[in-house]
């Protein structure tokens, strides 16, 4: 069984830990970043996963996470999402829009220095030509204290697709909703998973 | 881009008879995420939600935010300023008498500047699906997990799981 069922599809299988492989790794450094990308993806795995803990200067508790992929900004990335707030359960959806945003994966000033969002995102069969590319995530946040919503946090379960094309993912790029820069400790990994 | 083979098992256990606890210790530094995957059969009785403690720290530390669904609603809750953080809350108000699955996610749990905040996700045959969010209040890095039951035991078979994941 493929480790990228593990995040959403807990499973009690034995592992093939020889085909999880990480492919690199960004650390935002102490000026901070107004972006992250990952370029020149290898096409020799299956699937890709990204792991992140993240936060932005935005002067607010939590931010969105926008993902692009092979630079792609046209209106063409569709989701649905549900997500709760430690009060209500919540769906929604984007249809043609100019990016895949990761709803609150970040954190932000008002959450605490040092306090970060997290999330885990699998994208299936992404050298794959014949479709387009499906990513799922898991992201979530709490602050543990009040924002002005009244909400502490907040977990997220998504899923989305790029509809423009079905070329192999090359590159993705993160960046924050609210254009802010990520701080510093903020970390996007990215792993390869290959198939039998 | 270099690439190296990781998502690695650090240790394995397995309860051959009733415990009241699963501990993973002297948890090395040397991976940037941690997966510790569970399948626990539970005691009767309900007030049995699973739940967790780092580095031996019992002070109010801890929060969570979760959603889960039984099949009919869908319900959001939170705790905040906890003594443990939480892998499963099916067992709070219902009898337990299946096998449940869960994973946790530790994200960057060896840095020692951000404080850790833990995803988890649980399956429960006979009640529903369940995910959440932990947020431990530390920027020590994390070098020991003990999970127990808010009330009675993991019965034998109950396997848990911890590997790592170690980035580029």
């Amino acid at each position: 069984m493929s480790p990228i069922l593990g995040i959403l599809a807990s499973s009690n299988y034995q592992r093939a830990t020889s085909s999880y492989y990480s492919i690199a790794t960004t650390t935002v450094g102490s000026g901070g970043a107004s972006s992250v990308s990952f370029t020149s993806i290898p096409s020799t795995y299956t699937h890709l996963q990204i792991r992140w803990i993240g936060a932005t200067n935005r002067a607010s508790y939590n931010d969105d996470l926008v993902l692009r992929i092979n630079g792609v900004t046209t209106s063409s990335y569709n989701d649905h999402r549900m997500y709760g707030n430690g009060s209500t359960v919540t769906s929604g959806r984007d249809t043609g829009t100019t990016m895949y945003v990761a709803a609150q994966g970040l954190g932000s000033t008002g959450a605490g220095a040092n306090t970060f969002g997290v999330g885990v995102m699998d994208i299936l069969d992404y050298t794959d030509t014949n479709k387009y590319k499906t990513l799922r995530t898991l992201a979530g946040l709490n602050y543990n204290t009040a924002d002005t919503s009244g909400s502490y946090g907040q977990i997220t379960l998504q899923s989305g697709f790029l509809t423009s094309t079905t070329n192999a993912i090359t590159q993705i790029d993160f960046l924050s909703a609210t254009s802010s820069s990520f701080l510093q400790y903020t970390q996007f990994a990215l792993y390869g998973i290959k198939g039998a | 881009m270099a690439a190296g083979s990781t998502y690695t098992p650090i240790a394995t256990q397995t309860t051959s008879s009733s415990v009241a606890s699963v501990t993973f210790s002297s948890i090395p530094s040397t991976y940037t995420d941690l997966v510790l995957i569970s399948n626990v059969y539970k005691t009767g009785g309900s007030g049995q939600s699973g739940v967790f403690q780092v580095n031996g720290d019992t002070g109010t530390n801890y929060s969570f935010t979760y959603i889960n669904g039984n099949g009919t609603s869908a319900t959001s809750g939170r705790v905040s300023s906890n003594t443990y953080g939480c892998f499963d809350l099916w067992g709070q108000s219902m009898s337990d008498t299946t096998f449940e699955e869960h994973a946790l996610n530790f994200m960057n749990y060896s840095n020692t500047t951000t404080y850790k905040t833990i995803l988890y996700r649980g399956n429960a045959v006979n009640k529903g699906v369940e995910q959440g969010v932990n947020l431990w209040r530390s920027t020590a890095a994390i070098t020991s997990v003990v999970l127990y039951l808010q009330a009675g035991s993991f019965v034998t078979g109950s396997t848990f799981t911890l590997y790592g994941i170690a980035a580029a």
